[in-house]
């Protein structure tokens, strides 16, 4: 004998609730209302199909074979962006060209264009400088601290723009060079040489000495293998960024473990060059911002 | 007729291997070799873990299905016993229990992550934990293993109970259930040891993708069969949306993984589309798997478990109709919203803000209906904790579905994209709607197929709601409130022309956002434990009711 469904004994009834018919299916206990669409709904859905097919005519929608319908308005968002670009240089057009016509001296000595050079200067800094030497120029261990007025190579306005064009140690033919050499790996001093001459490091920085510190001999190697570079006192050489050892200011640490790895493997901290990076009157602006910072020379 | 005769019918039961038992067995004796092989022969120590990973895997399934033949009786199990369906809910208890686990496991990454953005030294400065890695774990974790073992288990119960048939197959439910979660663990493992091809939502690796995409071919072909033998007239509208969310997934997975791999010896592959066109084709596979995966899947839990729970009729069949049809038509064309004010050509990204917002509707169809079913009985939403979750998730679906057309507009888009309020989004989908959906019916399932009375405690369930629900909106209105700041800041020019904050400026102001929105993840978390637990003594509870007799919601008083 034919099996009997027991959905299609079902009738379509009236829900006792809600005094809608059902549509006479049932699904382990489930059945469903003949409720209408809800009016609001159903005309909510076609204004935005009318407002979709509206935008279609007004901007660029449909692929066609080898171009697409762009719109009534004959928008685009090249256009756009270059139109915006457009009004952006237009509102900074009165003083960038006053700043791309004068000095950097100049720049200064104006108050006005100082302001704009210090608020391009800092927007650039904050998205290009900043990752390294912190948002404020504060620095961070390896990153020079750009608010004193301790320079690895020279607080005025030329030098530090020659530093940001073209960098340190960078791939830059006019940038700064010169690494200071690994002493220990290779093979220049002893262990107990780079030892005693860590000591003297610390010593003409006024810190404190273990009590078995070679001064003695550490002088005598610091004048042979150090001098040249840091000075006969250690008060260092902006010409081959050779820190001041004496001034308490370190770019990594000035405890002896650090001081011993800098002088057996050498130190080679690199700066990108900018030039090409950033244009000339960013540059500029840059170089005006960090020489006001407040270590400006 | 008389009792020799069916006796002798029994003896006549040859016990005898099936196709499916045979076939499985070698192939995964062949698997296991090639695994092992392909194990010896790479230069990649996670490669070469995965490969003794799968080999064992391979060497397993040949036992338990040998050993299972040797102890089973002759007849394979009946589709029916005296009249009423034999339904088949051990691979439905597997994929709840895995459920659960999973959805502890992604939250408690979530909220690692969330507080690495608020403290990085919480990378540890190891590869393993950085933020990078544990990223991709969470959202596959929440979003696959949670989400995806939810749609098994609720669409293998779903299509047996409404198609009044036995789940297809002997084997194979089994195949997709735990063929999956090994998928998972091959992703998720995979993505802590390095391996990644670096697509949003799509990160496993080829291997891993060949292996989902045979288990998603079982998975369909289970689901179809079991339709096929159904003995209701009609098919369910949950059913509709589930065989929309398995064959769209299905398409999606294939277009967005067309890659060709280095060697058999590698794990590495590349994708055969390139530039745009390969972001086009990962944001219509990732905007997708938000439609079909995380909004059809789900809208069919709805579909079954509210009007089962409210004990009520679906609000409107034409609405469900016309509402389903809009929708995953709609759906497919809306991906290039990810893409505003990229290189995408200007038409496509038309193409997908308009569909964006003619998809608005019909998601709200969806809300309806689920809201709407309440209808004479919202009363229960005092009473019954386990249906106010499910009916506090349709709202959110609702919320999320008004935001997320609201977002596509570029104008909007313009200040939103790339910010928090992106992730605000999502959570307000995924905790609200998808995740609460999905605690609605295990809370409903648990004591239906242990056959339990009710719950082991409805308070804990109360307890849970209302934990998870402040820690949601602790999620999405810190969220909003970090997204639209952030939006704003980038944006913020001085008079003079210039930006106005760094880029770091904009990353120091979200450091409160980020802290409560780890408190309001903390408290998700806390929510699901609960769960867990209530979950644990339901399964364990002595008390057994008899097979037939489902539960129903007893009254506890309101909170």
């Amino acid at each position: 004998m034919a099996e009997i469904h027991a959905s299609e004994t079902h009738k379509p009834e009236v829900d006792a609730v809600t005094g809608v018919t059902t549509t006479g299916h049932e699904w382990d206990g489930i059945k469903e209302l003949n409720h209408p669409l809800p009016r609001w709904w159903l005309w909510t859905f076609y204004a935005c199909i009318v407002w979709a097919v509206g935008y279609w005519v007004v901007y660029p929608a449909w692929p066609l074979v080898s171009s697409y319908t762009s719109g009534v308005l004959g928008w685009n968002s090249r256009e756009a962006i270059q139109a915006s670009m457009a009004d952006l240089r237009a509102q900074r057009a009165e003083f960038a060209g006053k700043l791309d016509a004068a000095s950097l001296e100049e720049i200064e000595q104006n108050p006005q264009l100082l302001a704009f050079a210090r608020a391009q200067g800092r927007a650039a800094f904050g998205d290009n400088c900043a990752p390294c030497h912190g948002a404020g120029g504060g620095g961070a261990k390896g990153y020079p601290n750009l608010n004193d007025d301790d320079w690895l190579w020279g607080g005025s306005l030329e030098q530090i723009q020659q530093t940001i064009l073209h960098g340190a140690r960078s791939t830059d033919a006019a940038g700064h060079m010169g690494d200071m050499p690994a002493f220990g790996r290779d093979g220049i001093l002893t262990h107990p040489q780079i030892v005693a001459v860590a000591d003297y490091v610390r010593s003409i920085a006024g810190l404190e000495q273990v009590a078995d510190a070679q001064l003695e001999e550490g002088k005598e190697i610091f004048a042979a293998n150090c001098a040249a570079c840091h000075g006969p006192d250690g008060k260092g050489n902006q010409e081959l960024g050779a820190p001041n050892l004496t001034d308490g200011i370190w770019l990594y640490s000035p405890d002896k473990p650090t001081i011993i790895q800098a002088v057996a493997n050498g130190r080679g901290a690199i700066m990108p060059a900018w030039q090409g990076r950033l244009d000339d009157s960013t540059i500029k602006a840059l170089t005006v911002y960090v020489h006001t910072l407040g270590g400006g020379q | 007729m008389s009792e020799p005769d069916s006796y002798a019918a029994v003896k006549s039961v040859q016990k005898s291997m099936t196709f499916g038992e045979g076939g499985l067995a070698a192939v995964f004796a062949i698997m296991a070799l090639a695994c092992i092989t392909i194990a010896a022969k790479t230069d990649s120590a996670a490669y070469a873990f995965h490969a003794y990973l799968s080999a064992l895997a391979s060497i397993a399934v040949v036992f338990v299905v040998l050993n299972r033949y040797v102890d089973r009786p002759a007849a394979l199990p009946e589709q029916e016993i005296a009249g009423k369906p034999n339904y088949n809910f051990g691979p439905v208890k597997f994929a709840t229990v895995a459920a659960v686990f999973w959805g502890l496991a992604g939250f408690t990454v979530g909220v690692l992550i969330a507080f690495q953005l608020a403290f990085p030294f919480l990378n540890f400065d190891l590869p393993w934990t950085s933020f990078g890695r544990l990223r991709p774990l969470h959202t596959s974790a929440v979003i696959f293993a949670f989400g995806g073992n939810v749609l098994i288990a609720t669409s293998f119960y779903v299509v047996q109970r409404t198609s009044r048939a036995r789940l297809a197959g002997y084997l194979a439910p089994w195949f997709v259930v735990l063929g999956y979660n090994f998928f998972i663990v091959i992703a998720g493992t995979g993505y802590l040891l390095g391996i990644t091809q670096g697509k949003e939502y799509a990160e496993p690796e080829w291997y891993a993708d060949l292996w989902l995409t045979v288990v998603w071919v079982v998975y369909l072909l289970v689901f179809l069969a079991t339709l096929w033998k159904r003995k209701e007239p009609h098919i369910y509208v949950a059913n509709w949306f589930y065989l929309a969310f398995i064959v769209t997934i299905a398409v999606l997975h294939l277009g967005n993984n067309a890659t060709v791999p280095v060697s058999v010896f590698s794990p590495k592959s590349y994708i055969v589309w390139a530039g745009v066109q390969d972001a086009m084709v990962q944001w219509w596979y990732g905007h997708n798997a938000v439609g079909f995966f995380l909004t059809a899947g789900f809208l069919a839990i709805m579909y079954y478990f509210i009007p089962k729970r409210a004990d009520r009729p679906v609000y409107s069949y034409r609405l469900s109709i016309i509402h389903f049809w809009a929708l995953i038509f709609l759906y497919i064309w809306a991906g290039p919203h990810h893409l505003h004010y990229t290189a995408l050509p200007d038409w496509a990204q038309t193409l997908g803000m308009t569909f964006s917002i003619m998809l608005w509707m019909p998601s709200w169809g969806g809300m309806i209906n689920g809201l709407m079913t309440l209808s004479g009985a919202w009363d229960k939403l005092r009473t019954d904790p386990v249906l106010r979750m499910m009916v506090v998730s349709v709202a959110f679906y609702g919320m999320s579905t008004f935001e997320g057309p609201l977002m596509s507009v570029k104008e909007v888009n313009s200040l939103s994209h790339y910010t928090d309020w992106t992730i605000g989004h999502v959570h307000s989908g995924a905790l609200g709607w998808v995740a609460y959906i999905s605690f609605g019916a295990i809370y409903c399932l648990v004591p239906w197929l242990w056959q339990k009375r009710e719950l082991y405690s409805l308070r804990l369930v109360n307890w849970h709601f209302w934990i998870s629900t402040i820690g949601i909106v602790f999620y999405i209105s810190s969220m909003w409130v970090a997204g639209i700041l952030q939006g704003l800041m980038w944006r913020a020019y001085t008079s003079l022309g210039f930006l106005e904050y760094s880029f770091i400026e904009t990353v120091e102001a979200m450091h409160p956002f980020y802290i409560i929105r780890a408190v309001g993840g903390v408290l998700f978390l806390i929510g699901a434990l609960l769960m867990a637990f209530n979950v644990w003594m339901t399964i364990r509870g002595p008390e057994a009711v008899e097979a037939g007799l489902r539960a129903t919601p007893a009254p506890v008083p309101a909170e």
